[in-house]
């Protein structure tokens, strides 16, 4: 009973997205206010409709009801209370639930932080909404409906792919998603402000907050799966340039840029068409993830199996999506007057040259992921693209971006001297100068280059924005002033601050674990011991060990630095009872400095083991800075600007752009 | 300058800026793609030599086989038409075994053994590589024709 009305809930959320779509938009056309008035409660109804569908399906899996199909497909009854949960999302149906679900949550968001924007743009975005929601109903109830029954019943599931029963993983998936539909508030203001004919300062402010939020999930997504992936596939990468975790490179790299552009906009009134263009991007390229991810037209190590009609609809969806709203931009958008003219060197200046280059890796990111299916259309071969190569581009532009990170936050709005300029910054530039020469030196280097440049510019960017901090600071007196600041007006300063440091450290992180890092497949037996990276790795030994619902084997060692150990380490393999599928759990004794890897691969015989030995400096540095930049957006979404901002802005739909 | 130099110059940048990183793109896009063969199409000798490419088919039951170092190992691929041994040293994925898909990358020894870096399995228990998917349909349907026009004969 209990999934039929998962199922009914489903088709109720349709029909609401079908009156949202349609109803407010129609309305603010026309000037009907009562058909305005009706999307908040539209807004709600969508939440409550689609709250309603997940906890029916929530009850499925945590009752194990594999007469379902989808909880037979993904569930077990041995699994853990807490994954039976996380299964929900485990395969392709509950995912695009749960994906539904929270565009619905930011939907109710807005209809309820939005007290005071004018009655037609609540409309007119909440009506945005509705289209892409009726989008991905359709899709769901068509290809995907996640309360289909089974007969005859089975007694039991096939279980959850033994890689998603993981607490990293459990929350990966919805951080993530957060972060892509959160995409679809800037996507649907950014439409909604195209249809009404008015991209002004006051649009940019009232997107503003909620892309940064956005941003902020997608960033502590991403940065999730790359941690996940690390421990949990057991070859100790952080990165792997695959087609999937590209997916959701693309729209964070769109997104980033976007945050930026958007604060031109509000600042200074300018690049208008170009801020409207990114928040339509940085949409379409989650759809492009989901679709990527979804159809299986890519060899990927995260793929999950797929179905070709689904790959179909969405890219069906996809092209309506896009195409739609760049017809609408290319109707509107002329327009819309640009505003605020700036020169050379200025602000503005490094703003659009962050822009560009983010754009640059966009694209760069997206023709190596999609070049496989370029060339397997004409006919040149079937390939796959290295990650050398993305790395080789990654460093190609990383550098620009990081000197022009220092030089931008520092430069004026509108018009700036390079005199000033250079004043302002000598002497962040002498003590990176001074990094680059020291880490140089003979003896110290490891031979490579990028070891020096790469803690130089982590440098330049911690000591620039030291420097900005002390000028901020310089005619206040006294701890309590700087308090005074981060509580008022200074939050969206220091948020700003602490993001950029954030890339300072995840720079300090790459370069050294990239260029330090050492690994070892070696044959062990008990007693045998190994040097690596000026450790001793004892093996003890691998016993069986019985799980919850899995078999391991699980392997001790002893880490020995000198004469003095330092960590004992279990890494396991594991058998899963539900589908018999083997997993590597690695073992790691981690620090702020390094990490101590070990992970089993296979017996040999004799009580011999393969397995692999790896030491990791600073690879903690890398997810450090992600969690910087995501501390930096709170900060600076938290800032009084948007909350006075928001009182301020109650005046009629015709009133607000002025005096922004 | 004026407002209209000053456009013309950013878009002179914008594009030159394009242009370059176009270029430098393709250029280390030919150094770093692997191309794909199925195993027929190695016997037949269409790889070129010394390069690196990629291999895919399904792993012979019975034909995994560790060495005496206890890391490397040994293992046919075959897309029903035609087989290639593999060597690979290193610690084999989790979702590696005999009857199933996998791809691997690296070069082709002269003695006719193909010297994986790197080999990758499936990652869920319905999932197939696309182009394994593709080679074994290749050869299931060259494979029909051919028993069908022997029946013919």
């Amino acid at each position: 009973m209990i999934p039929e009305l998962g199922h009914v809930a489903l088709i109720l959320a349709l029909v609401v997205a079908v009156v949202q779509a349609s109803f407010p938009l129609a309305g603010s056309l026309s000037g009907n206010r009562p058909w305005m008035a009706m999307a908040r409660p539209l807004a709600y109804g969508q939440f409550a409709m689609l709250a309603i569908a997940f906890a029916a399906l929530a009850q499925a899996f945590l009752t194990s009801d594999f007469s379902v199909l989808y909880v037979a497909e993904n569930s077990n009854s041995l699994l853990p209370q807490i994954y039976k949960f996380s299964a929900i999302w485990g395969g392709h149906e509950g995912s695009l639930l749960l994906w539904v679900l929270l565009m619905s949550t930011w939907g109710a968001a807005v209809a309820a932080l939005s007290k005071n924007l004018p009655q037609g743009v609540v409309a007119r975005v909440i009506s945005v909404q509705g289209m892409v929601a009726i989008g991905f109903l359709l899709f769901m109830l068509l290809t995907s409906n996640p309360f289909e029954r089974l007969f005859p019943v089975p007694p039991e599931g096939r279980d959850l792919n033994p890689l998603l029963q993981d607490p990293g993983l459990a929350i990966h998936p919805p951080m993530l998603y957060m972060g892509y539909v959160g995409f679809s508030v800037a996507f649907a203001f950014a439409i909604a402000a195209l249809i009404g004919g008015r991209l002004d300062t006051a649009w940019a402010r009232w997107s503003r907050p909620w892309t940064t939020v956005a941003w902020i999930f997608l960033t502590i997504g991403i940065a999730l799966g790359s941690w996940w992936a690390y421990y949990e596939l057991g070859w100790g990468g952080w990165w792997f340039w695959d087609p999937v975790e590209n997916a959701s490179l693309m729209p964070w790299l769109i997104g980033t840029a976007l945050i930026h552009s958007l604060a031109v906009t509000e600042k200074r009134g300018a690049f208008k068409s170009w801020t409207v263009l990114l928040a339509i991007f940085a949409f379409s390229l989650s759809l492009l993830g989901t679709f990527l991810v979804r159809s299986g037209v890519l060899t990927s190590v995260h793929a999950f199996a797929t179905d070709p009609t689904r790959g179909l609809f969405i890219l069906l969806f996809l092209c309506v999506v896009i195409g739609g709203s760049l017809a609408l931009y290319a109707w509107r958008a002329p327009e819309v007057s640009e505003g605020g003219r700036f020169d050379l060197i200025s602000r503005e200046s490094a703003l659009l040259a962050n822009n560009l280059l983010f754009v640059a890796f966009t694209v760069l990111v997206l023709f190596g992921t999609l070049a496989p299916l370029i060339y397997e259309a004409f006919d040149w071969g079937k390939i796959s693209v290295g990650f050398p190569w993305f790395n080789k581009m990654f460093l190609a532009l990383a550098p620009f971006l990081a000197v022009l990170l220092g030089l931008g936050p520092a430069a004026r709005w509108k018009h700036d001297s390079l005199l000033r300029l250079v004043r302002m910054l000598w002497l962040a530039l002498a003590l990176s100068i001074a990094v680059l020469a020291i880490a140089a030196l003979p003896g110290v280097d490891h031979g490579n280059l990028w070891v020096p440049v790469g803690l130089a510019l982590a440098a330049w960017l911690l000591f620039s924005h030291l420097i900005l901090i002390r000028d901020r600071l310089k005619h206040k007196q006294g701890w309590q002033a700087w308090v005074a600041d981060l509580r008022g007006n200074g939050r969206s300063f220091y948020g700003m601050v602490l993001a950029h440091l954030g890339v300072a450290v995840f720079v300090v992180g790459v370069t050294m674990v990239m260029n330090y890092q050492e690994e070892q497949d070696v044959r062990m037996g008990p007693g045998d011991s190994q040097e690596l990276a000026g450790y001793r790795f004892e093996f003890l030994g691998a016993e069986k060990t019985p799980g919850p619902n899995y078999r391991a084997d699980r392997g001790h060692f002893k880490v020995y630095k000198g004469d003095k150990q330092i960590a004992e380490l279990y890494p396991e393999k594991r058998s899963y009872l539900g589908g018999g599928m083997p997993m590597t759990e690695a073992a790691i004794d981690a620090g702020l400095f390094r990490d101590i890897y070990v992970s089993l691969g296979e017996p040999v015989g004799g009580g011999d083991w393969a397995l692999r030995l790896y030491y990791k400096p600073y690879v903690r540095w890398i997810w450090l800075g992600a969690i910087f930049m995501a501390l930096g957006g709170i900060l600076a979404v938290t800032d009084r600007r948007y909350r006075t901002a928001k009182s301020r802005v109650t005046a009629p739909a015709g009133a607000t752009a002025v005096g922004a | 300058m004026k407002a209209r130099q000053k456009r013309l110059v950013f878009v002179a940048i914008a594009i030159a800026g394009v242009g370059a990183a176009a270029a430098m793109a393709l250029t280390a896009l030919q150094s770093n793609i692997a191309y794909f063969f199925s195993p027929a199409q190695v016997q037949a000798g269409e790889p070129p030599q010394d390069a690196v490419f990629r291999v895919g088919g399904l792993v012979v039951n019975d034909t995994l086989k560790r060495q005496e170092d206890g890391l490397t190992v040994r293992f046919d691929v075959t897309d029903n038409a035609a087989v290639v041994p593999v060597s690979y040293t290193g610690i084999l994925p989790d979702l590696f075994s005999e009857g199933q898909g996998v791809v691997a990358k690296g070069r082709l020894g002269a003695d006719g053994v193909f010297y994986a870096e790197e080999v990758l399995a499936k990652h869920d228990e319905s999932y197939m590589p696309p182009e394994v998917a593709d080679t074994l349909q290749t050869a299931h349907a060259e494979g029909v024709v051919e028993a069908t026009t022997k029946s013919l004969q």
